[in-house]
């Protein structure tokens, strides 16, 4: 199972090829939409790529929780 | 109710000659050809294996993360509004947002979005397309990006009319003005289709030329060797603005667009009317509108795509309705035929021509059709003074559109 850094560092990953962010910018504390400027449709993308990264399923209904890069990276910790 | 004048104070344009207007527009007066052999694998399969390609790729002017968001389509409408935008001046002037509009359409729209999405469908299944599928694959979609980047809330359209597009977003750009809805509007139009499909339909469609082994020379209007169109892929933008805007804020002004003739022939789908009879009328309406008359047009940015019953057709019609006198030239025999973008991109050359006082050649007139009674600057380009100037566009469905440019 993945821990709490690895998961950021693949997010990471993940945010730069879809939405052009600098890696090093990402950290727990980042709101994705506020900090790191992704935009909704392109959170829908950085989603199925985390969900095939980390082999986690993250509901749709579950997307609207993920606010910070640490929410995103509790769940898929929690759920991989 | 007088009409406002309406004149053309930006340029913009990526084309297979060049990814702005003034390569483009070198490459023209030089009568180079933008043709070129498909080296795809996918085209191998194709009885069609040459196109006009984009000169300067998107990726080189967009970023990736930007690019990865649009349709080429999209990319290259945004790239020729960009160019005609900062041409213009526009952007320190203190513009009412409010009064800026945009008609910007294309021919067939994000296809190769729309095929490539279908592509991932097939092979990874529905969660693996992307979300940004529908806004690269409207037909609207470039508009509305071009009109989002420039803040325009005016009114976005996207008119479609087949390879009359271009066109028609000229035409209904000099409408959204004299009707008193916009001030200034960003017109033309793109296409971005060179893809097996669209090449396979066409080519089904015998519309083609396949003179394979020799790309610089498949485009040749109204040669006795013509066999079809090549396909082209670009964009062409020009700003338009109502004069009397122009001239309060000091703007370098091209050319008046002096007047708009849009008819439709009822006839067939894709078969221009033999004799040209909605095309004569478009060009009369032009005429009438911008009140110019016969003699005073010097020269025709013809519509001509090396097809054999088209390019007849539109001499038929301009004998009909303009006469003899005109200087004919058909820049798709340099460009190929960028579908709907080819209106917007000879709108350019038509400006251009009554600025420089130049015709653009014809290439490829070797021998030409023994129905050819008019004049044609074959071969090379021809100094020839312009006061008023006529680009002529027509579509599968029958659409039919004439502008007429004159010297400010």
């Amino acid at each position: 199972m993945a821990t709490r850094e690895e998961v950021v560092t693949g997010l990471a990953e993940i945010l730069e090829e879809v939405a052009g962010v600098n890696p090093d910018d990402v950290s727990e504390e980042k709101s994705f939409t506020e900090d790191l400027d992704v935009d909704s449709l392109s959170m829908v993308e950085v989603v199925v790529a985390a969900e095939e990264k980390f082999g986690a399923k993250i509901p749709d209904d579950e997307v609207q929780n993920l606010k910070t890069v640490g929410d995103a990276v509790s769940f898929i910790v929690a759920n991989s | 109710m007088t009409k406002p004048d309406v004149v053309v104070t930006g340029l913009g344009a990526t084309t297979p000659l060049g990814g702005d207007v003034a390569s483009t527009w070198d490459a023209m007066l030089a009568g180079r050809s933008g043709v070129s052999k498909l080296t795809q694998e996918w085209a191998d399969q194709l009885t069609v294996k040459i196109a006009a390609q984009l000169a300067v790729e998107p990726s080189e002017v967009i970023d990736r993360v930007r690019l990865r968001k649009l349709d080429r389509s999209e990319a290259v409408a945004l790239i020729a509004a960009a160019e005609a935008w900062a041409d213009s001046g526009l952007a320190d002037a203190g513009l009412d947002k409010e009064r800026l509009g945009v008609v910007v359409g294309s021919g067939i729209g994000g296809a190769q979005t729309l095929l490539a999405q279908d592509d991932i469908l097939e092979a990874s299944g529905a969660r693996r397309v992307s979300p940004h599928t529908v806004p690269m694959l409207m037909p609207n979609g470039p508009a509305a990006f071009v009109g989002l980047e420039y803040g325009a809330q005016a009114g976005v359209h996207a008119p479609t009319s087949a390879c009359a597009t271009g066109a028609e977003g000229v035409a209904w750009g000099l409408d959204m003005i004299r009707s008193g809805r916009a001030d200034v509007v960003i017109a033309g139009g793109t296409e971005a289709v060179i893809h097996p499909l669209p090449i396979a339909g066409f080519a089904s469609m015998r519309a083609m030329s396949t003179r394979n082994d020799e790309p610089e020379k498949a485009s040749r209007p109204w040669d006795k060797g013509r066999d079809g169109f090549v396909l082209g892929e670009g964009a062409g933008i020009v700003i338009l603005e109502r004069a009397d805007h122009a001239a309060a804020r000091g703007a370098r002004v091209y050319a008046r667009l002096a007047g708009a003739g849009m008819t439709s022939d009822g006839y067939d789908i894709v078969q221009p009317h033999p004799e040209g009879t909605g095309a004569a009328r478009a060009i009369a309406m032009a005429l009438r509108d911008a009140g110019v008359a016969k003699a005073d047009v010097a020269h025709v940015n013809a519509h001509a795509t090396s097809t054999p019953v088209g390019d007849m057709a539109e001499i038929a019609a301009l004998r009909a309705a303009l006469g003899d006198h005109p200087v004919l030239t058909a820049t798709k025999s340099m460009t190929g035929h960028l579908l709907g973008a080819a209106g917007a991109l000879e709108s350019i050359a038509t400006i251009l021509a009554i600025r420089d006082s130049v015709v653009p050649p014809t290439i490829n007139l070797d021998d030409p059709d023994d129905a050819l009674t008019m004049d044609v600057a074959a071969h090379k380009a021809r100094p020839l003074q312009i006061a008023a100037a006529l680009n002529n566009s027509f579509g599968f469905g029958g659409h039919n559109v004439a502008l007429l440019f004159t010297r400010p």
